[in-house]
């Protein structure tokens, strides 16, 4: 039942964008958090004894480009190029899945060097920030997978470009406060 | 006119047809934001009894010195649960009732924007409260107060299971709760009918919008700050732990900044059911209609810049302090507004003291009396004496009763007849408003004075001979006498059902969209989709005409005000679904999970998983109703 649109854009659509705004306030009370804590430590390791910069720097720009394959995902599908939309799309998902291993690589590593998760402040506010942008990426990847195996069956054409667009506005979104995680955590260590 | 004159109009619907048929799996599956709003009325008014009942026995605990009716433990559990009931299993679910009954009616529209996320909200809620008070047989209630401060909430001073159950049934809850911001955001925004500008709607409906926003900016710390206070008790981690380094007032910021715009949350929208009752009832239009909406606006945009209020007797600093005071003091000017405008519009009407109408003026007086002592306390110095003593108790629990809960009863009188096509009874009514009025005041108006001398709250007992007896006295008496008071209430609810008169479409010759439907209004709503010209649409044509208000002509008539019997195209609406619910009762599991089992948190997922699939591939509709 979709309505007629009092403001010229879909319910959907409007829908992600409201989400995105909330999300922005659930962020930035983590990152909040993060800040205020930097530097507060009693106990190490501490943060520059850790933090790999050139590793996260590659799987940063592995995130960055899935966001590029998902713009060119959105364009093959609105062009109703549907093999280009598949390849695009698995590759978008595929590059979030890489991000996702670096950073399971990365937690392993702090937890072996001695950073367990109840180890000090930044064990605390790093972890959490860190794994609830992880968990948005591992939703993203399920529901990209997911127009993935649709757009292999045949369910996706061009009638489905918003749903394509909407999915976009996600990831996008998730990048977006990756690069802001980025630079608070590693690039102001 | 009387109501069965009204009968004659188009709004004759049986009350036990149309909207109330079927059983109970076409309630479990209904995606209909009227039945919605039915299911969130009755669960959150059982919530309301249970926790009336449970500051019914705070009172009767403190209704003499040195009682020993309670022991300390079982009281502290007793006032949390109390608090964290109302606010969040009564207080906000009865506002989203309404909304759901009313916003789409009131906009033209058909449903919300997102009819099955709307259900996924209602069961979240149902689940999570469910969840607060399975803590009750295991005996493990919460007892951190509904504001669980830390370190007390952590899992050092607060071990047991008490405060997990609050952080995950909050959290479960909070999740439908955003749910249902964006989906009601999406609805007010988008979803108008053609002509219903911004500055046409209906005042309830642009209160429920800022309160959309209000949720969506301000759950989202709170559930940042239950997440850390899940993880330091399960998990060790240090967000609140001095020792090592952090700051224990995070968790009164995170809470606050949050706890504040909550507030608002649950006043503005019965702000907006007085703003319909009044005009309604007083024959006039909303006077100076943009400054009450726009005084909303300030209430709300001010209310995230307060939150320190709470917190002056942590010793943030004088200059804090006075900043967060004096914001504080700056709110009482567009509530003053609203008060006033409230006032200039009964002024000069031709008032009708209906049941509905005599709440909204309890609100009016009772509101003024709870602000009145909010002012007061937003002075730090006036404050230290005061924070934590009854006297802020009688403060919230003015604003909180004689603001959101006469507000939401006036509502109920007001739209009862349009969910149920039946008249409830003035004179229970007016007995139900009068014993509510006198008890609440008999209740809380003596803490006033037991808060000055300096009673503290959530202290079990008090010595004798302090100057507190009597007053203490009163105020359980009050508590009896309110309790007493649902007495006519549900009689009334009662009576109605079964052998109310006939409404009709629009028993209150009211302004708004909703009362041009049948009552109850038919499964699509509205059989055409209306179009708006102007604010108080059923009111102005026959004012400018000359022939008084909407109502009092043409009977079964066919103008524009009133919609035809059948829709004269196929409508087509969203079908029932089951999956918000299987969605449901997947987060419950892993909810329940969390407590201690990794296995139930994962087939709790996998439950969640198999709804949000079974929800994405189903088509939303199939032929036209």
């Amino acid at each position: 039942m979709e309505g007629p649109s009092s403001t010229g854009v879909s319910n959907r659509k409007l829908a992600m964008w409201t989400f995105i705004g909330s999300e922005c306030m659930l962020f930035g009370t983590l990152i909040a958090t993060y800040l205020i804590y930097r530097g507060r430590n009693v106990v190490g390791p501490y943060p520059d004894e850790l933090l790999n910069i050139p590793f996260i720097t590659v799987t940063t720009f592995v995130l960055l480009m899935s966001s590029l394959m998902m713009v060119l995902a959105l364009a093959a599908i609105e062009r109703n190029d549907l093999k280009k939309t598949k390849i695009w799309l698995f590759m978008t998902a595929l590059f979030g899945l890489i991000f996702l291993g670096g950073q399971y690589y990365e937690f392993n590593h702090f937890v072996h060097e001695g950073l367990p998760l109840s180890r000090n402040l930044f064990s605390s506010t790093f972890f959490v920030l860190t794994g609830t942008h992880g968990g948005h990426v591992a939703g993203g990847v399920i529901w990209l997978g997911t127009l993935f195996v649709r757009a292999t069956q045949g369910k996706l054409d061009a009638t489905h470009a918003e749903t394509v667009e909407i999915a976009g506005l996600y990831w996008h979104f998730v990048d977006v406060i990756w690069i802001v995680l980025f630079t608070l955590i590693y690039l102001l260590v | 006119m009387t109501a069965s004159e009204h009968a004659l109009d188009n709004g004759d619907a049986g009350v036990h047809e149309g909207l109330y048929a079927g059983g109970i799996w076409s309630w479990v599956t209904t995606v209909d934001h009227k039945r919605i709003g039915i299911l969130y009325f009755l669960t959150s008014l059982v919530f309301l009894l249970v926790a009336g009942v449970e500051g019914q026995l705070l009172r009767l605990q403190l209704a003499r010195p040195e009682n020993r009716f309670l022991d300390p433990d079982l009281y502290n559990q007793l006032f949390t649960m109390h608090g964290t009931t109302m606010v969040f299993f009564a207080g906000m679910p009865l506002i989203v009732a309404f909304f759901n009954f009313v916003v789409p009616l009131q906009i033209g529209a058909r449903d919300v924007a997102f009819p099955r996320l709307n259900a996924l909200s209602y069961w979240l809620f149902l689940f999570a409260g469910l969840f607060l008070y399975s803590s009750v047989p295991l005996r493990a209630m919460p007892d951190g107060g509904w504001f669980a401060y830390m370190p007390l909430t952590s899992s050092e001073y607060s071990p047991g299971l008490g405060m997990d159950f609050y952080v995950l049934s909050l959290l479960l809850a909070g999740i439908g709760t955003i749910a249902g911001g964006v989906n009601f955001f999406v609805t007010i925004l988008n979803m108008r009918a053609p002509g219903m500008r911004f500055m046409r709607l209906p005042l309830f409906t642009w209160m429920a919008l800022i309160v959309s926003v209000l949720i969506l900016l301000a759950f989202p710390p709170f559930t940042v700050g239950l997440v850390f206070m899940m993880f330091d008790r399960s998990f060790g981690t240090h967000f609140f732990d001095a020792a090592a380094g952090a700051d224990p007032v995070l968790w009164q910021h995170l809470f606050w900044v949050f706890g504040h715009p909550e507030v608002y949350i649950l006043i503005l929208p019965a702000f907006g059911v007085v703003s319909d009752v009044i005009p309604a009832f007083s024959r006039k239009s909303l006077f100076g209609y943009p400054v009450v909406v726009f005084s909303g606006i300030l209430i709300a945009f001010l209310g995230f810049g307060v939150w320190v209020h709470h917190m002056f007797s942590v010793g943030l600093g004088p200059v804090v302090n006075a900043v967060f005071g004096g914001a504080t003091m700056l709110i009482a000017i567009p509530t003053g507004i609203k008060i006033f405008n409230w006032i200039a519009t009964m002024w000069g009407g031709q008032i009708r003291f209906n049941t509905p109408m005599l709440f909204a003026i309890g609100l009016v007086g009772s509101f003024t009396i709870g602000g009145l002592s909010g002012v007061m306390h937003a002075s730090p110095p006036a404050d230290l004496q005061q924070t934590d003593t009854y006297f802020v108790v009688a403060h919230f629990h003015y604003v909180l009763i004689g603001g959101t809960v006469f507000g939401l009863f006036s509502g109920l009188y007001y739209w009862f007849p349009k969910a149920t096509g039946r008249m409830l009874s003035e004179a229970l009514g007016k007995a139900h408003f009068w014993l509510t009025f006198i008890a609440f005041n008999v209740t809380f108006f003596p803490m006033h004075f037991s808060g000055l001398l300096g009673m503290p709250r959530r202290t079990f007992t008090y010595a004798e001979g302090l100057g507190l007896d009597v007053f203490n006295l009163i105020s359980t008496i009050g508590a009896f006498m309110f309790t007493f008071a649902f007495i006519p209430l549900f009689l009334n609810l009662w009576r109605a059902w079964r052998k109310g008169e006939p409404a009709g479409a629009n028993p209150w010759d009211a302004p708004t969209l909703e009362w041009t439907v049948s009552s109850p209004p038919p499964h699509y709503n509205f059989a055409v989709i209306p179009t708006v010209d102007r604010r108080d649409p059923l009111w102005h044509p026959h004012i400018e005409v000359g022939l008084g208000w909407a109502g009092e002509v043409e009977p079964g008539g066919v103008s524009p005000r009133v919609q035809p019997k059948e829709p004269p195209e196929p409508v087509h609406m969203p079908d029932p679904s089951y999956w918000p619910l299987v969605m449901g009762i997947g987060m419950l599991v892993m909810t329940a999970g969390a407590l201690g089992s990794l296995g139930v948190v994962l087939l709790g997922l996998a439950v969640t998983m198999l709804g949000l699939f079974g929800w994405a591939f189903e088509p939303s509709e199939s032929g036209a109703h």
